[in-house]
């Protein structure tokens, strides 16, 4: 990818800059669609149309509403630290938007190959913390105060086992490396890790062979379990319902960002439903395989078009990671809010438990096969 | 012990059942209206704006009378004997003109009250439901069918009218007073006359 941007348009500032602007293109886009999806299956759930008025269908109602929050007034209130404040929406954005660095999104499509792909991802998105921190801290606001203090209480306790999911993987395919992992999975919906990962000896992109026979059908207990810690973990780090405590929108004013309006709210708006989909992302890459094919070979390389390839990689990436995104949504009109010690409850008494002892077990297995 | 984990399994088997339910009512037939496109069909008997039909209505005031908020103004002229207003649908004959018939729909109360009793039944409620305007004063509907021209000059015409009968029945009432009087003149006559007839008294004791 990078070589073909290079052939068209030299090796120059630009190309860097549209290669690593091509991420930013599909996140607004997706937002978008995001935002749409949230309004109309809620509306479905509940047995209403949602919005209808905008375009066929209320298909453009996000643009409506994006081109209503550039309209608004952007309001810094006047005790506020102004620096951190107006700082703050950029810092927390950044922090999801620079994890999509490490995430392929196609054999041929990936910011930046890591060897510590996972690892990467988990520091930068952890960024994004500082970013609400800075928020609710400069707003100058004790709900504000209040509301950042427990998001980031939650998203840094729920990091634990949501890390060690992924680690039960990285035990596993002995790689940090997001490529190789989807790798092992190539070759049919049985090799992805949520059916017990790879039933056939398999080479890494790093050239390391992975061995693996259908023995490897034990651990498809363990790997499921695993996808739910990790999906359950990965909602609560996302303040998603039912871990949305912090913003708790019927209960509290908005959490960290009461004082923000226009484009700085837009921008944890975004931040928000770009880190959705970025769990989603690393979901459907650690346990489904992620732009692997579910019938193991792509059409692009079957017809010999191989172009289309890649096209079709990212496409099935993308349609993961939406169905992922979807079935967050699909939990938020479903299930009512936790309370605080149930929230913790869930965390420390059940996922990290569990996290841990299977990682005990997987690691124990690993070793004698 | 044994509860942590039939907690566990309860709480991934009631979402799993929740889920489901959710999946379900996605498909389910929408009860949304789409209100300015499609309207709910109201029930026969609703009680919205405020009707007059102003060629049935004979002035009677009636509904002004019953209307708990007062919100419906009528003036009325009686008609002259030359005026023919013609007569109502229901064979009631129109006696008076209505220069004012006002109705302040934003004062109304939507009771029903002015209804029933109307002799004529002419004023009704509708079921139009849509009529919010820009500025409260034209929410006084005018029901009146005449012209303000009109008005002046019918009002001229009564109040002339009006006078004339009153000099009429004023000039009456002189005639019928001096006739009166003649008559109490004559009667006051007879009697004296009469007095002057009568006999002395012959059956007095004489003493």
């Amino acid at each position: 990818m990078e070589s073909l941007l290079t052939s068209i348009l030299g090796t120059n500032l630009l190309t860097t800059v549209i290669y690593c602007a091509l991420p930013l293109v599909f996140v607004l886009t997706y937002a978008l669609i995001a935002v749409l999806g949230e309004v109309k299956i809620s509306a479905w759930m509940q047995d209403r149309l949602g919005p209808m008025r905008t375009g066929p269908w209320g298909i453009i109602q996000p643009l409506a509403d994006v081109l209503k929050l550039l309209q608004k007034e952007d309001i810094t209130p006047s005790a506020s630290d102004k620096f951190l404040f107006n700082l703050a929406p950029f810092v927390t954005f950044m922090g999801s938007y620079a994890a999509f660095a490490a995430v392929p999104f196609s054999s041929q499509y990936i910011g930046a190959s890591l060897d510590l792909g996972i690892f990467y991802v988990f520091a930068v998105g952890s960024i994004g913390v500082v970013g609400l921190m800075m928020a609710g801290w400069s707003s100058n606001n004790k709900y504000s105060m209040y509301g950042a203090m427990r998001s980031v209480a939650q998203i840094v306790s729920y990091e634990v086992p949501a890390a060690m999911a992924l680690m039960i993987i990285v035990i596993y395919t002995g790689t940090l490396n997001l490529q190789d992992i989807i790798v092992a999975q190539g070759g049919g919906i049985w090799n992805w890790f949520v059916f017990g990962g790879p039933k056939a000896d398999v080479v890494l992109a790093s050239g390391r062979e992975l061995q693996a026979s259908w023995a490897n059908l034990v651990f498809l207990p363990l790997f499921l379990a695993t996808f739910v810690m990790y999906y359950v973990s990965a909602l609560a780090e996302t303040n998603r319902t039912p871990f949305d405590i912090p913003e708790a929108e019927s209960e509290l004013v908005s959490g960290y960002h009461t004082e923000y309006s226009g484009m700085k709210f837009a921008m944890f708006f975004m931040a928000e439903y770009a880190n959705m989909f970025l769990v989603s992302v690393v979901a459907s890459i650690a346990f489904f395989g992620g732009w692997q094919s579910p019938y193991g070979t792509t059409i692009g390389a079957l017809v010999g078009v191989p172009w289309l390839s890649p096209v079709e990689e990212f496409l099935w990436l993308a349609f993961k990671g939406f169905f992922f995104v979807f079935v967050m949504i699909w939990l938020r009109w479903t299930l009512p809010r936790l309370r605080v010690d149930q929230l913790m409850y869930m965390c420390w008494k059940v996922l990290i438990p569990f996290s841990f002892g299977i990682a005990l077990v997987v690691g124990f297995l690993v070793m004698i096969m | 012990m044994s509860g942590y984990f039939t907690d566990i399994k309860d709480g991934i088997w009631t979402v799993l059942v929740g889920m489901t339910i959710t999946w379900k009512h996605m498909f389910v037939k929408k009860v949304t209206i789409q209100y300015p496109d499609v309207k709910r069909e109201l029930p026969d008997r609703v009680r919205n704006r405020l009707y007059v039909n102003m060629d049935d209505c004979i002035g009677c005031d009636q509904c002004a009378k019953a209307c708990p908020v007062n919100c419906i103004t009528i003036e009325t002229l009686k008609a002259l004997p030359t005026d023919d207003l013609g007569s109502t649908s229901t064979g009631n004959k129109k006696r008076l003109w209505m220069p004012v018939f006002d109705i302040d729909i934003a004062k109304c109360c939507y009771c029903g009250l002015c209804v029933f009793p109307c002799p004529t039944e002419c004023i009704e409620m509708t079921d139009v439901f849509e009529f919010s305007e820009y500025h409260r004063k034209d929410l006084v509907y005018h029901f009146g069918t005449m012209t303000p021209e009109e008005i002046t000059v019918k009002r001229a015409e009564v109040e002339e009218y009006q006078r004339e009968q009153d000099a009429k029945k004023a000039a009456a009432a002189a005639a019928a007073a001096a006739a009166k009087k003649a008559e109490a003149d004559a009667a006051a006559a007879a009697k004296a006359s009469e007095a002057a007839n009568i006999p002395p008294d012959t059956t007095a004791p004489v003493s």
